[in-house]
């Protein structure tokens, strides 16, 4: 029987990939876009499973202004870094620190 | 039967999210991350939350992951120097990331044996008897409207701000200047010339 907690394990499991993702791709920011994509889907999981689990739609509701702000999150992400690219001709995430003032 | 597609779809949720990140190349990183979104998808039908499966679909692998494929490509990047420092970080990558799994687990079951959880009946996506999509309609036009037109801010206040970033103008397009054509009189749109007999036109 597939209880919450499976459900919970996967969520954690895909989580702290995420994490582990933007550990070891320092440099590569698509990779860690992406990673920031997985966390959240883990935080979806999780939300959906609570939902289902305590019998509240709630839940699933906030799963979808998660999906809406991850969305939000990639299209402007993506964005700033074609403008980067376009500005330096690189994306390594190291020379980002010539953004101030 | 639900525990097999469970097994199945969990195994290829983490195997797929593992691979988007330590692939090679990124295209591959897009398409496991596609795949990931498509067995975390199955996963929500088995929960029975058959709408956000639904969206999770469109939006993250119909627009986001497409999204990425696209800004992947465009980017003309050497990807073999972007992974220096991966053997390097991968020790305490791993650590902390075994560590992290390992707390994440046991306060999960912790809280799926313990919470609140446990004392309801089993899983149940939406009311007896009303269907999912129009559990969450019923909750998220009424209680959540104000999130939901705040979400919809965000998607635009996103969209505006995707295309400010991204606009460049080159020099020598030639566009279209309504205004200007809107203020053109005859006056400013022709130009009359008074001919000399037999002098012919010069420019």
């Amino acid at each position: 029987m597939i209880g919450l907690s499976h459900y919970l394990v996967v969520a954690a499991m895909l989580f702290t990939i995420g994490v582990f993702g933007i550990f070891v791709n320092r440099k590569n920011i698509i990779v860690i876009l992406m990673s920031i994509e997985l966390i959240l889907l883990a935080v979806n999981i999780n939300l959906v499973a609570f939902s289902v689990y305590l019998h509240d739609v709630t839940g699933q509701i906030f799963a979808m202004f998660v999906l809406t702000v991850a969305a939000a999150e990639a299209a402007v992400g993506l964005a700033i870094l074609v403008t980067f690219f376009r500005n330096r001709g690189d994306i390594a995430v190291d020379d980002a620190s010539v953004m101030k003032g | 039967m639900q525990a097999i597609a469970f097994y199945l779809l969990a195994v290829a949720t983490v195997v797929a999210g593992l691979l988007v990140v330590s692939a090679k190349n990124p295209v591959h990183s897009v398409l496991f991350l596609i795949t990931a979104f498509f067995s975390a998808a199955g996963l929500f039908v088995l929960l029975g939350a058959e709408f956000l499966a639904m969206l999770l679909i469109v939006v993250y692998v119909g627009a986001v992951a497409v999204l990425f494929l696209f800004v992947v490509m465009m980017l003309d990047v050497d990807f073999a120097e972007l992974r220096q420092g991966f053997a390097q970080y991968l020790p305490i990558g791993a650590i902390v990331a075994g560590v992290l799994t390992l707390e994440m687990i046991m306060i999960a079951v912790k809280v799926a044996t313990d919470g609140a959880a446990a004392k309801l009946a089993g899983p149940m996506a939406s009311p007896a008897g009303v269907p999912n999509t129009e559990a969450i309609g019923r909750v998220l036009y009424t209680d959540y409207i104000f999130f939901f037109q705040l979400a919809g801010l965000v998607l635009l206040v996103a969209m505006i701000g995707a295309i400010v970033l991204t606009l460049r103008h080159k020099p020598g397009v030639k566009r279209q200047n309504i205004g200007q054509q809107n203020a053109r009189t005859p006056k400013t749109g022709m130009e009359i010339v008074q001919i000399k007999p037999g002098a012919g036109i010069s420019e």
